[in-house]
C-alpha cells in the first residue's frame, strides 16, 4: 500500500501498558464504590453513620472513578496505542506522555481523598476543586500536545478514523473542562463558579452532556474503530459512513445538553434546540453503530470463538440502543416522564457498562498481551466467562431500573378525583426497594467480571511465555 | 434577548443543521472515483476502508429526522427571538410578582396563546374546581361530619403542608404541632383559616444587646420557671425583674396572645426546643417564623378544606 512506511518503527508500548493496567484497577475501584452506593440505597445503613461515606460524598466519587480514571485510562491507554500503530510512528514526546500519565493519577488520587472528604464544586461531573482542575487542565494540555504531536509527524498520508475520534474528543474536552471549571476561588480548596442562576445549570449541562457525547463517546468511538477492525481482521465497512457520522457527531453533541433543563428556568427556545438536535443525532449515531458492526460482515462466525470480539460487537448493541433511547428521552413529553427518575440512570449505566465499559475491555484485552510481549490473554476462557459476568450483570441493571423509573415516573403523576397525588414520595421509593436491589446484584455481576479481568492481566503480565519480540513491533502487513 | 444574539442563535443552527445534511447529501454519492464496495486504498496498521454506500434506510431515516427538526423549529420556539408558529411556551418568563403572573395568564389566553402551564392549569381547574367549590359554602359543623371532605382536606395537606409540619402533622423545630391545642394564632376555625390564607410572620426580637449574657441566663431561668422547670431561683428572679418588656407580647403572666403570635411560655411547649440552650438561642439572635400565604396559590376553596382538616386534628367530630 502507498500509505506504509517500510522502516519498523519504534513504539512507546510503556505507557500505554501502565494506562491499561491503571484502567483494569480504577475500574475496578469505581465500580466497586458504585456497588457500595446501590448497596446503600436498599441498606441505608451501610454509611456506618461517618459522613465519609454517605452516599451524597461517594456518589461523585463513583462517577469520577469510572468516567474519568477507568474511562480516561482506557482512553489514554489506547490512544496512544492506536495514534502510534496507525500513524507508524513513535510517540511525539515520552518524557511528555509519562507526565500525562502520573498527572493523571494524581488527579485521580487527589479526588479519591477529597471527595469523601467533602470538598465540591457541586456542579455533576465536574465536582474536583479548582487545585486540581487546573492540574486536569495542564495534563489535558500535555494530552493534546503528545497526541496531535504525534499525528504531525505520521508517516502515513492519511489520518486514520479513530484518530479523528480520538482528536476531536482531546480538543472539545479541553474546552468543555476549561470552559465549565471557570471559578472565582475564594481559598484553597473553596470557590464560587463565575456563572449564575439558569446560565449556571446551561453551562454545567452543556459540559455534562457533552462529557457523555465527546468523553464517552467520541473518544470510545475511537476505539472501536481501531479495535473492532483488527480483533474482526476485516476492512472497516464504510469509509463514506464514517465521514457522514464523525461530522454529524462533533457538529450535533455540542447542542444537545438543554435536553437535561427541560420544563425549568431555561428559556423555551434554548430547550426546544436541545431537543431537536438530539433527536436529529440519533441517526448519525447509529452511523457508527452500523459501520461497527457491519465491519464483521464475512467474519460473522468470529463471534463463536472469540469473545473478545463478543465484548466488542455487544458494546456496539448497547451503543445501539442507548444512542435511540437517549434522543427519545429527550423528547420533552418523554422527559416530562422519564425526569428524575430511574429510568435516566438505567440510560446512563446502558451507555456506560453497556457501551463503555465493554468496549474498553474488549480493547484492553486485545491490546495488554500485544504491549506486555504476549501472544495472547493467559486465558481465553476467562475472557468469556468475563463476558458473561458483564452482560447478565449490565442486563440485569438497566431492565430494573427500566422497571423502577417507568413505575416511579407512573406513581408521581397519578392523581386522585380530587386531583391531589395518589401517592406520597415515601410510597414510591418502597415500591422501587425491590428493583434497587436486583440493580446491586447487577453490579455486584460486572465487578466480579472485573476482579477475574484483573487475575487474568496478572497472569497475562507475569507469565513467561513471550511473544516473539519483531513481531510485536512491525506493524503488520495487511 | 438582543437581536444580535437572537441572530447569532438563528445563524449557527442554520449552518450547523446545513453543514451536517450538506455532509449527507454529498456522501450519498459516490465522489471517491474508486468502485462501490471496493478498498478506499489506505492502510493503517493492516486495516482497511471499504467504499460502501450509505444504508438507504438509514439516509431516509436521517432526512427524516431533518425534515422534523426544521418543521418543529417552524412551529415552536428555538431560533432565537422568533416564536413559533404555533404560539408555543412551557410558561409565563420574566414573571416578578404573583400580579404579574395573573396578568400574563390573562393576555396570554386573550391571544390565544398555548402557555402549557397555564393550559393545563385551567384545565385542572376546570375538572377539580367543582368538586372544591362544592365544600366552599359548608361550616365547619357540616364539614367535620364529612368524611370525605376531611379526606379531601388531608390529601391536600399531605402535598401542600406536611413538608414542613409533618405527615402526621406534628410539626418539627420550627414548625408548629397542630395535633395539640396550643395554638400560636389561635385556634378556632377562623383563625386557622387566615393563618392559611394570609400567612404569618412572627417576630421575636434579638435580646442580646439589651440584656447582655448574664441578663440572657437570668431571662432562660425565668421562662424555663413559668413552665414549673427546674432552675437556679436567684437567676429566675433576677430574670422577673427584666420581664417587663418581654410581657408587652407574651403578657404578665407569659400566657402569650394570639395577636402576635407570641407563644405561651407556661405549657412547656416550646417550638424552637425546650432546652436551657435552645430558650437561651432564642432569646439571644431572636426567631422569625414566616408561614405562606396559600390564598393564591390553592385559592379559598381548597385552603378551606385544608383548614377543616387541620381543625378536625384537635377537635372532637
Amino acid at each position: 500500500m502507498s500509505s506504509t512506511s517500510s522502516a519498523t518503527p519504534n513504539y512507546n508500548f510503556d505507557v500505554v501498558k501502565h494506562f491499561a493496567i491503571m484502567a483494569v484497577i480504577w475500574g475496578i475501584v469505581g465500580m466497586s464504590v458504585g456497588v457500595l452506593i446501590a448497596a446503600q440505597l436498599v441498606w441505608p445503613e451501610l454509611n456506618f453513620d461517618t459522613p465519609w461515606l454517605t452516599f451524597s460524598r461517594i456518589r461523585p466519587l463513583h462517577t469520577n472513578a469510572v468516567i474519568f480514571a477507568f474511562g480516561g485510562c482506557a482512553l489514554f491507554a489506547t490512544s496512544y496505542y492506536v495514534v502510534q500503530r496507525t500513524c507508524q510512528t513513535r510517540l511525539f514526546s515520552d518524557r511528555l506522555a509519562k507526565f500525562t500519565f502520573w498527572g493523571w493519577q494524581a488527579i485521580i488520587v487527589s479526588a479519591v481523598i477529597t471527595l469523601p472528604l467533602g470538598y465540591t464544586s457541586s456542579k455533576e461531573y465536574a465536582e474536583l476543586e479548582w487545585p486540581i482542575d487546573i492540574l486536569i487542565a495542564v495534563v489535558w494540555i500535555a494530552y493534546a500536545i503528545v497526541f496531535f504531536g504525534t499525528i504531525v509527524k505520521r508517516k502515513t498520508s492519511h489520518i486514520y478514523v479513530a484518530n479523528w475520534f480520538y482528536g476531536g474528543f482531546i480538543l472539545t474536552v479541553a474546552v468543555l473542562h476549561i470552559g465549565n471549571s471557570m471559578v472565582v476561588p475564594v481559598s484553597f480548596m473553596k470557590s464560587y463558579s463565575i456563572y449564575s442562576g439558569a446560565v449556571d445549570a446551561m453551562m454545567q449541562w452543556w459540559y455534562g452532556h457533552n462529557a457523555v457525547g465527546f468523553f464517552l463517546t467520541a473518544g470510545f468511538l475511537g476505539m472501536m474503530y481501531y479495535f473492532v477492525p483488527k480483533q474482526a481482521e476485516r476492512p472497516v465497512y464504510s469509509y463514506r459512513l464514517s465521514v457522514v457520522h464523525f461530522w454529524a457527531l462533533v457538529s450535533l453533541y455540542i447542542w444537545a445538553g438543554p435536553h437535561h433543563l427541560h420544563y425549568t428556568a431555561l428559556p423555551d427556545w434554548t430547550q426546544s434546540l436541545g431537543m431537536v438536535m438530539s433527536v436529529i443525532l440519533f441517526v448519525p449515531s447509529w452511523g457508527g453503530m452500523i459501520n461497527g458492526i457491519m465491519t464483521l460482515s464475512g467474519a460473522w462466525h468470529k463471534l463463536r470463538t472469540d469473545p473478545i470480539l463478543r465484548f466488542l460487537i455487544v458494546s456496539l448493541s448497547f451503543y445501539g440502543m442507548s444512542t435511540f433511547e437517549g434522543p427519545m428521552m429527550a423528547i420533552k413529553s418523554v422527559n416530562a416522564l422519564s425526569h428524575y427518575t430511574d429510568w435516566t440512570v438505567g440510560h446512563v449505566h446502558s451507555g456506560a457498562l453497556g457501551w463503555v465499559a465493554m468496549v474498553s475491555i474488549g480493547s484492553l484485552y486485545h491490546l495488554i498481551p500485544k504491549v506486555c510481549g504476549k501472544e495472547h490473554m493467559y486465558s481465553t476462557k476467562w475472557i468469556n466467562i468475563h463476558f458473561w459476568l458483564a452482560t447478565i450483570g449490565v442486563v440485569l441493571y438497566i431492565v430494573a431500573m427500566w422497571i423502577s423509573g417507568v413505575m416511579q415516573g407512573m406513581m408521581w403523576r397519578a392523581v386522585n378525583e380530587d386531583g391531589t397525588l395518589m401517592y406520597s414520595f415515601v410510597e414510591v421509593v418502597e415500591k422501587t426497594y425491590f428493583y434497587h436491589g436486583v440493580r446491586w446484584l447487577g453490579g455486584c455481576f460486572v465487578v466480579c467480571g472485573m476482579l477475574l479481568m484483573l487475575f487474568n492481566v496478572y497472569k497475562t503480565v507475569s507469565s513467561d511465555k513471550r511473544q516473539d519480540a519483531t513481531n510485536n513491533l512491525v506493524p503488520q502487513a495487511a | 434577548m438582543s437581536t444580535f444574539w437572537s441572530l447569532w442563535v438563528i445563524v449557527i443552527t442554520t449552518i450547523t443543521l446545513v453543514f451536517v445534511f450538506w455532509t449527507l447529501w454529498t456522501n450519498s454519492k459516490n465522489y471517491t472515483g474508486i468502485e462501490e464496495g471496493e478498498s478506499m486504498g489506505h492502510e493503517f496498521d493492516g486495516i482497511e476502508e471499504l467504499n460502501n454506500p450509505l444504508p438507504k434506510w438509514w439516509t431516509i431515516m436521517y432526512w427524516i429526522t431533518g425534515v422534523w427538526g426544521v418543521l418543529y423549529l417552524i412551529l415552536y420556539p428555538g431560533m432565537g427571538n422568533y416564536e413559533g408558529v404555533l404560539g408555543w411556551k412551557s410558561s409565563n418568563q420574566d414573571i416578578r410578582s404573583i400580579a404579574d403572573s395573573k396578568e400574563a395568564t390573562e393576555q396570554g389566553f386573550a391571544e390565544g396563546l398555548q402557555v402549557q402551564y397555564d393550559v393545563e392549569v385551567k384545565k385542572s381547574n376546570e375538572k377539580f374546581g367543582p368538586l372544591f367549590q362544592s365544600y366552599a359554602s359548608k361550616d365547619i359543623d357540616a364539614l367535620m361530619q364529612d368524611e370525605k371532605a376531611l379526606e379531601i382536606g388531608q390529601r391536600l395537606y399531605l402535598q401542600n403542608c406536611s413538608q414542613c409540619h409533618g405527615s402526621d402533622a406534628r410539626g418539627a423545630t420550627g414548625f408548629p404541632n397542630l395535633t395539640d391545642d396550643d395554638w400560636l394564632y389561635g385556634g378556632e376555625f377562623a383563625h386557622i383559616k387566615t393563618t392559611l390564607l394570609n400567612g404569618r410572620k412572627a417576630a421575636m426580637p434579638a435580646w442580646i444587646d439589651a440584656f447582655g449574657e448574664q441578663g440572657i441566663k437570668d431571662m432562660t431561668a425565668y421562662v424555663l420557671s413559668l413552665s414549673g422547670r427546674d432552675v437556679n431561683v436567684a437567676s429566675a428572679k433576677a430574670g422577673e425583674a427584666k420581664f417587663g418588656v418581654c410581657a408587652a407580647c407574651h403578657g404578665a403572666d407569659g400566657k402569650g396572645n394570639i395577636a402576635f403570635g407570641a407563644p405561651n411560655l407556661t405549657d412547656n411547649i416550646w417550638l424552637y426546643g425546650g432546652s436551657e440552650r435552645a430558650v437561651a438561642e432564642t432569646l439571644t439572635h431572636g426567631r422569625n417564623g414566616v408561614m405562606p400565604a396559600w390564598k393564591d396559590i390553592l385559592g379559598e376553596d381548597k385552603v378551606h378544606l385544608i383548614s377543616a382538616y387541620v381543625y378536625s386534628l384537635s377537635n372532637e367530630k
